[in-house]
């Protein structure tokens, strides 16, 4: 099930906001496509980045992807238990994997991306 | 047949795609002068015909010369047994095997030369080797860039002058700032060095012991750039570990260096070894292959690539390096030395070079005329100034079959008269004599 609290990009980020908080993970289709997860390069914390400006990279068994920052704003937190327990984003894409947090992000931005039902309906054909 | 398979219509739909309106076209970035002007090629020789072409031109080399040239690549003894051991077809390959998991002796042979040079330079990870010391110290230089992601570079100018020119070369399209900065009586200047250095610094490099010969003690150096987020990478001497403090010891981020001396013998261009070693912290910016050592589903060990997804292969456009090879065949020989000489072998080597250039040292010394740069201590490697241009001096001594040693002028403006000179445990107490009566001969000659 894809949450629905929350909001999607088109590179398999997703954002919840939390008390002016936006937090930033990626999404289940996504690790589970990835495969086993070795290695999550963090963004750098108290840095500000622009929307789809790559600020971390995810590394699995298969392949090194990108992570895109969804929106303007400032990287204020990142999730640390990832450097020696990537595997939680396999574990718990949408909990204790969450990878970054945001402050003063562009809400505009939030909110032109991606319901979970829009989301999910992007890659529905994969799973045939 | 032609080799090239592509037939004319193929060739020009090619060159429809990209845009070219002729071959000639296709290639005019490439300067006229460096263009081939023929394919033309002479006419089919024998066998016998171009060994004799080959041996002619080998014979020009100066093969029997009992040499005092240094400056990176050494005149080292090697066991037989390094290439009897090398030169068995189950390893002799130039890189590490594509489909690698199948050679799994070529892996060990790798992992265990990338265990020698984590206790050669006491770091942590190794890799599995690069082309020589120089595209090492390159592939240094991106990794702190990356790293750090600032762009500037400082360089202490005791670095391998050749070295220094690869750097410029090999990053001369990117955008990065570099430093030169000289040393003072043939030592890094701490002055100099800590005022060049700025917040967008990305690393520091030195070298030890550095051109000159000058053996440095550089924890100082690290501690103060570590304070401010900076690198630093250092060129080293492996013979030299094995006596001098290691760059483990002292903190160095990033350890590069020329293999030549263990085990691999002198050839004009090489091929040489590049190592380089590095800390667990910074191994995912690490270029190049890397050896890992774990247990198949049976539970026996067995050795694999590790950690490919920085590579090139996998990581295309935004792989730390285009490095995707290694030097395994130089690795392996490397490997075989060391583990034939032993730890202890290995500090007898380095013991004989520092006490033989401290003999050659003391005989420059009593020359009439020639000044032993002594103000700072050395390893197996020395520089003296002398009364005439080194390289007169160099042309006198190659008729006597000696080469003296290497002139610092064409790599240091203004050092004309200076020469760099190395001795190596295969030097004799006799060579070494020769060279100082025969130095001083040629120099009452050129100076009467």
């Amino acid at each position: 099930m894809t949450p629905s609290d929350r909001r999607y990009a088109e590179t398999h980020e997703w954002v919840k906001i939390e008390d002016n908080i936006a937090v930033v993970g990626i999404s289940d289709y996504a690790q589970e496509s990835l495969g086993d997860i070795t290695f999550i390069e963090l963004p750098e914390a108290e840095h500000s980045v622009t929307q789809d400006e790559e600020c971390g990279v995810i590394e699995s068994v298969k392949a090194a992807s990108d992570l895109f920052a969804p929106m303007d704003g400032e990287i204020i937190e990142v999730n640390d238990a990832l450097d020696g327990s990537p595997e939680l984003v396999n574990e718990d894409a949408y909990g204790e994997g969450w990878i970054f947090k945001m402050a003063n992000f562009n809400s505009e931005q939030y909110e032109e991306m991606m319901d979970a039902a829009e989301y999910e309906s992007t890659h529905d054909h994969d799973d045939e | 047949m032609s080799f090239i398979a592509n037939t004319p219509t193929q060739r020009d739909e090619m060159l429809e795609t990209c845009g070219a309106a002729s071959l000639d076209a296709l290639f005019e970035c490439i300067p006229e002068a460096l263009r081939p002007k023929s394919f033309d090629l002479p006419a089919a020789q024998s066998e016998l015909e171009v060994q004799r072409y080959f041996e002619d031109i080998a014979s020009r080399n100066f093969a029997n010369l009992t040499t005092f040239i240094g400056g990176g690549i050494y005149d080292h003894f090697i066991p037989a047994a390094v290439s009897a051991i090398t030169g068995r077809s189950e390893f002799y390959t130039a890189y590490t095997p594509y489909q690698p998991e199948l050679s799994q002796g070529t892996l060990q042979a790798i992992y265990e030369y990338q265990s020698d040079i984590c206790r050669l330079t006491d770091m942590e990870v190794s890799n599995a080797s690069l082309y020589d010391g120089g595209s090492a110290l390159c592939e240094a230089c991106q990794m702190a860039l990356h790293a750090t992601r600032r762009s500037r570079i400082v360089m202490d100018s005791g670095i391998n002058p050749v070295y220094r020119t690869m750097v410029y070369t090999y990053t001369a399209n990117l955008s990065i700032d570099f430093e030169k900065v000289d040393v003072t009586h043939g030592q890094s200047d701490r002055n100099r060095l800590f005022a060049a250095l700025d917040e967008n610094t990305a690393a520091v490099i030195l070298q030890n012991p550095n051109f000159f010969g000058v053996i440095d003690d550089h924890s100082d150096i690290v501690e103060h750039c570590h304070e401010r987020g900076i690198l630093v990478i250092q060129s080293v001497y492996p013979v030299a570990m094995a006596v001098l403090k290691t760059p483990g010891e002292i903190g160095v981020d990033i350890v590069t260096g020329e293999g030549q001396s263990l085990g691999i013998p002198l050839g004009f261009g090489g091929p040489y070894l590049g190592f380089m070693a590095t800390t667990k912290k910074l191994v995912r910016k690490m270029p190049g292959r890397l050896v890992g050592r774990t247990v198949d589903r049976n539970g026996k060990e067995s050795f694999v690539l590790t950690m490919q997804a920085r590579e090139q292969h996998i990581r295309r456009d935004k792989a730390t390096s285009n490095i995707c090879s290694n030097e395994a065949l130089c690795a392996l020989r490397a490997h075989v030395h060391l583990s034939l000489l032993g730890p202890e072998g290995l500090k007898n080597v380095a013991k004989l070079c520092l006490a033989k250039a401290q003999y050659a040292k003391q005989r420059f010394s009593e020359i009439p005329g020639v000044e032993v740069m002594t103000s700072s201590p050395t390893f197996n490697e020395f520089t003296v100034r002398l009364p005439i241009n080194a390289m007169d001096l160099v042309n006198a001594l190659i008729d006597r079959n000696i080469a003296p040693g290497l002139p610092l002028g064409r790599f240091y403006p203004g050092m004309d008269n200076y020469l760099l000179v190395a001795v190596t445990e295969k030097r004799t107490k006799h060579e070494i004599g020769i060279l100082a009566e025969t130095v001083e001969a040629v120099l009452r000659q050129e100076t009467r």
